[in-house]
């Protein structure tokens, strides 16, 4: 009956895609947090490896990463959109524009601050990621003593086995796996990456500061009781608990590992 | 009495929409601290008047701050260096002897400008003609308070209300946005029993034409809010995206707009 235009092709339309995929992407961010805490355990990576493989090679799993890199995607392209029509708006600029005097920094400059978190993210993926299905990490084997509970870790050939394999030989367990911990230590010996990641989660902060409020506004919501709790979990879980605890793995591996 | 003061203009001068603008340094002398921001201008036109060169054209009206006239930004912000007031209620005491004001007007594709500092809002009609009315029958008053409406309710139909449609908003985005202006004139009618009928088809209708001007997509950076001079609440963006959302999403059968 509308004849009015398709919500896609509206201002509110376009925002309500950033909102929702940035809530996923928010999400997304806990569960990748919670899980790669295994990598503090200092167990040769026996439980971060399996960690690995369940999270590639599990449908339900490998269904949400998909929707995770269309989310990234179409975020980043949707944000590019949006800053192109809001040049456009304003062809003109100002000779003087006193930003800080209505506004904070961070919410002004999302974009500088999502081109970062891209950049990082395309290191991110390439460093581990596409290592990681590309057998360009190493493998390991960890012998574990059901008796005594004792396990033993030994770098092993790719070619005695597939992927992945678990067995019990003389009540002895052998869990061969790629070693993604191996290729996470290697990578976070570098200084450079570490300063890089470290800086790329200091830019997450100041976006997720601005974006996880931001989003909920976007979706209409404002509420006495509700707003503050979403404006309390997007300043402490994740503009300072999940940068600051992804931002500790590369110098944990670089200054106590 | 007064004090008096020397100061250094740099104002956008544009013959109109068609030239391209530059910014001129005019020196405005002897200026009183208790003159209003317009008055300044006032008394720095007709200096230039008697040197028989074109007057500074701006744009103002009531000069008490409700009619939403006035614009010009002053070093950077929407009406000047002060919060919660139009451009004709900042005074001079505001500045100092010997200060460099610079002084542009609104930037925005949907504001162009029409002479120096004066910009076409026809814009924001079109936006308000698109849905920002309600349908009343004609016949009898109506008794006062036949209708029950609770206060709440009515102080925040009334707050949105308040909008003067300046333009500050929209001047202050970083992304020339009019989305503070649209969520006002939106929530003065979605709140009140008056304005339901037209309810769901008013939300697509004003978000259609906001678009079609050529405004900018907000990112809740606030300074709309931080700079209006009525005090109009960044709730009603929000009140606005569930306006329309709940119409596109919900109500699409109950919409039948006319454009």
């Amino acid at each position: 009956m509308s004849n009015s235009k398709p919500v896609l092709n509206s201002s509110l339309g376009r925002k309500l895609i950033m909102s929702l995929t940035g809530i996923f992407l928010c999400l997304f961010l806990i569960v990748h947090l919670i899980g790669n805490l295994q990598l503090f355990k200092n167990d040769a990576g026996y439980a971060f490896n399996q960690y690995a493989y369940f999270m590639t090679h599990f449908t339900p799993i490998k269904v949400v990463s998909y929707l995770l890199y269309a989310s990234i995607i179409l975020h980043a392209i949707y944000a590019l959109v949006l800053t192109m029509k809001n040049k456009a708006a304003r062809p003109i600029g100002y000779a003087q524009f006193n930003g800080a005097a209505n506004s904070k920094w961070n919410s002004r400059n999302m974009g500088i601050l999502g081109t970062i978190i891209l950049v990082f993210l395309a290191t991110h993926m390439y460093n581990f990621w596409w290592k990681y299905h590309n057998d360009q990490v190493p493998y390991v084997e960890y012998r574990t003593d059901l008796a005594t509970g004792e396990t033993a870790v030994q770098e092993i050939q790719a070619t005695e086995f597939n992927d992945y394999q678990v067995t019990v030989e003389n009540n002895v367990e052998i869990i061969k796996a790629r070693d993604l911990y191996k290729q996470v230590d290697f990578a976070f010996q570098n200084i450079g990456i570490v300063i890089f990641y470290v800086l790329a989660m200091a830019a997450l902060s100041f976006h997720l500061i601005h974006g996880f409020k931001s989003a909920f506004q976007t979706l209409g919501v404002s509420h006495k009781k509700y707003v503050p709790i979403i404006e309390f979990l997007g300043v402490w879980v994740f503009g300072i608990i999940i940068p600051i605890g992804f931002a500790l793995m590369p110098l944990y591996f670089y200054f106590v590992k | 009495m007064a004090q008096h003061m020397n100061l250094t203009l740099k104002v956008w001068r544009q013959k109109n929409d068609k030239t391209k603008g530059k910014f001129v340094t005019i020196q405005a002398k002897d200026i009183a601290d208790d003159m209003s921001f317009l008055e300044m201008l006032d008394v720095v036109n007709e200096d230039l008047t008697r040197k028989g060169e074109d007057p500074i054209y701006f744009d103002h009206d009531c000069r008490e701050g409700i009619c939403g006239m006035c614009s010009l930004v002053i070093n950077g912000r929407p009406h000047g260096p002060k919060y919660g007031i139009t451009t004709c209620q900042l005074h001079m005491r505001s500045f100092h002897d010997g200060q460099t004001i610079v002084i542009e007007p609104w930037r925005a594709a949907a504001f162009p400008v029409l002479k120096d500092l004066a910009v076409d809002r026809t814009s924001f009609d079109r936006i308000q003609q698109a849905g920002g009315y309600v349908n009343v029958n004609t016949g009898g008053v109506p008794d006062a308070n036949t209708i029950p409406i609770p206060k709440r309710i009515a102080d925040e139909a009334f707050e949105s209300a308040t909008c003067i449609g300046c333009g500050a908003c929209v001047a202050a985005c970083k992304n020339a946005s009019a989305m503070l202006f649209v969520s006002a004139k939106i929530s003065q009618f979605a709140l009140l029993p008056q304005g339901q009928t037209e309810r769901y088809e008013r939300a697509q209708a004003m978000i259609d034409q906001m678009d079609a001007e050529g405004f900018g997509n907000c990112t809740n950076t606030g300074a709309c809010e931080a700079e209006c001079p009525k005090g109009i609440k960044l709730s009603n963006i929000a009140r606005m995206n569930r306006e329309y959302f709940g119409a596109k999403f919900f109500r699409e059968e109950d919409v039948h707009t006319h454009s």
